[in-house]
């Protein structure tokens, strides 16, 4: 299916979008700059005056990454209709963004927080809890960082194109305009990455199926597939994956926005009703997301022929493309990296400034000394993703992303519980008693079970499969009110000042 | 008002209301057509709510 030879119109047309993106993300410094640029509020939330349009841009492009256009039709490729627990994951998480996002922002904006550690230090004063929520987010968002590498290790991989210096080079630029420029780099090139993928999925769901003979012959060459290879996955749900499936959903939307990139988004945005409006024209990427999951099926349709499913979408594209346009497809990929990779690494430096540097390295520290750390950490982190992807087995930050997964959710109470009457009954040592077993119940269930994201349970002879992180976020509220119960009110009452 | 919101997490997460085949729509099964079609009411809901109670809530 991949070409070994490089296919010249095809990179050629890479090379220039990525050097578009590239002279965009430099100029950026200079888009809608605040007058203290060396400010971290600057360089960390681009000023915290992203409008409506910018935000659904910068959002959109930041939590619909370029890992999902290459993994979630890998998954459905691979097991079926299960792998399609994406839509309404994606669809779910909106509500909750309306109901619990314009507050956090709220509380954010009035005393000036940065991350989610902020939020819970300036509600709680728990240094330990801020440290958990903080050591939480980084360590979950690493590994996320190294698979958008992985989605543009594999579109290079496609044009032909071998060895490590490409992604190397990809990455180094990548780093050096978010150090320069902050937010404000990915916030601009997400306007291209994300009519990019738009254009590329549009084409992909009217042409690939034109081309393959109609949606109804993509299922059923899709249907025989799985029935060929013992039906335990299809094109409709086992009645024993209906509570994974919608576990898997709900947990997942729980979890999307205590990501330190996607909150970073959030906080970004110039007001509440910002928040808000997304949280209604948002959903049009999960219409995105679900055609896009569809390529899975096509694939089978195409007969493509692949070593590992995440060259799904990449062999179909080279397989039933003009090259032009498979150089536009890869290059709409590999820049829908770049964003979220971006935004992520400056989420974890803005974490490791404030609720590290901040807290027990410098008090004392300047706004203008913040953004300093912020930057070189930033830097740092996006190295550190780049050596695991080229040192590690790639395995290694699959299992890893999905255990950050299981993880960051165990932040939801510390984080989204004050904001509400009765969650404001919750003191800092219950939330962290509560974090503490969820982190360590759900790591051990997840190892136990060789790093898969669901647990079999086995009630009365038969056997229930449940996503870890959300049974881990069960046991962790449970511990929560029950160290409530007896610490009582040892601890700051959450701050009513600060919501 | 606030509480039509939980229709989409019942319409979606009790997977026995959708797990079919037919109808057939624009050749896809029920099963992805319902979900498709839960996009576009969950975002109708929320405008109604921010419509509501929230679109006179002043810009700061």
């Amino acid at each position: 299916m991949i070409p070994r030879h490089i296919d010249w119109t095809a990179l050629g047309v890479f090379i220039f979008f990525f050097l578009l993106v590239t002279v965009m993300g430099f100029w950026a410094s200079r888009w809608q700059a605040g007058s203290d640029h060396k400010h971290l509020d600057e360089w960390g939330l681009g000023g915290r005056k992203f409008g409506t349009w910018i935000t659904w841009f910068l959002v959109g492009g930041d939590f619909y990454t370029a890992y999902t256009v290459i993994a979630v039709p890998a998954l459905v490729y691979a097991v079926g209709a299960y792998g399609f627990f994406a839509l309404p994951y994606t669809i779910l998480v909106y509500p909750i963004v309306f109901l619990i996002m314009p507050k956090l922002w709220k509380e954010a904006h009035k005393n000036g927080h940065v991350t989610a550690g902020d939020i819970v230090w300036g509600r709680y004063r728990s240094r330990p809890l801020e440290l958990a929520v903080a050591v939480t987010g980084v360590v979950a968002v690493m590994p996320y960082i190294a698979l958008q590498l992985v989605g543009m290790e594999v579109v290079i991989k496609a044009l032909g194109l071998t060895g490590e210096i490409p992604l190397t080079a990809a990455f180094i630029i990548l780093a050096l305009y978010t150090y320069s420029a902050g937010l404000r780099a990915p916030a601009l090139i997400a306007f291209v990455k994300d009519l990019m993928i738009y254009i590329v999925v549009l084409v992909a769901i009217v042409l690939v199926p034109a081309k393959l003979g109609g949606y109804h012959h993509v299922l059923e060459t899709a249907r025989q597939a799985y029935e060929s290879k013992g039906g335990a996955t299809g094109l409709l749900l086992h009645p024993q994956q209906f509570v994974p499936f919608a576990t898997l959903a709900l947990g997942s939307a729980l979890a999307a926005f205590m990501y330190p990139h996607t909150l970073t988004g959030v906080f970004a945005a110039k007001s509440a009703n910002t928040v808000r409006k997304n949280a209604i024209y948002l959903p049009a990427y999960t219409v995105l997301l679900g055609l896009i999951a569809m390529l899975g099926y096509m694939g089978w349709a195409a007969h493509v022929k692949v070593e590992s499913n995440s060259d799904v979408v990449p062999a179909l594209f080279n397989d039933l493309f003009p090259s032009w346009f498979t150089g536009f497809a890869f290059s709409a990929i590999a820049i829908g990296a770049l964003v979220p990779a971006a935004v992520m690494s400056i989420g974890a430096a803005n974490l490791f400034t404030r609720n590290f540097w901040k807290a027990y390295i410098n008090p004392q520290v300047t706004a203008a000394g913040e953004a300093a750390v912020a930057k070189v950490t930033s830097l740092v982190v996006k190295v550190g993703a780049l050596v695991c992807i080229l040192f590690l087995p790639t395995q290694f930050a699959l299992d890893l992303q999905l255990l950050g997964g299981v993880w960051i959710v165990q932040t939801f109470p510390a984080i989204c519980f004050g904001l509400f009457g009765l969650g404001r009954w919750f003191r800092a040592p219950a939330l962290l008693a509560g974090w503490a077993v969820g982190i360590i119940l759900g790591s051990w269930m997840a190892f136990a079970d060789h790093v898969k994201p669901v647990h079999a349970f086995v009630i009365g002879g038969e056997s229930i499969s449940v996503y870890t992180g959300l049974f881990a976020l069960a046991v962790n509220i449970i511990v929560a009110i029950i160290v409530q119960l007896f610490a009582g009110n040892r601890g700051v009452a959450p701050n009513a000042e600060q919501a | 008002m606030k509480y039509l919101l939980l229709l989409p997490f019942i319409g979606l997460l009790w997977v026995p209301f959708y797990n079919f085949e037919n109808p057939y729509f624009l050749g896809l099964p029920f099963f992805y057509w319902y979900q498709f079609l839960w996009i576009p009411i969950t975002a109708f809901i929320t405008w109604l709510i921010y419509r509501k109670h929230y679109a006179q809530e002043e810009e700061q």
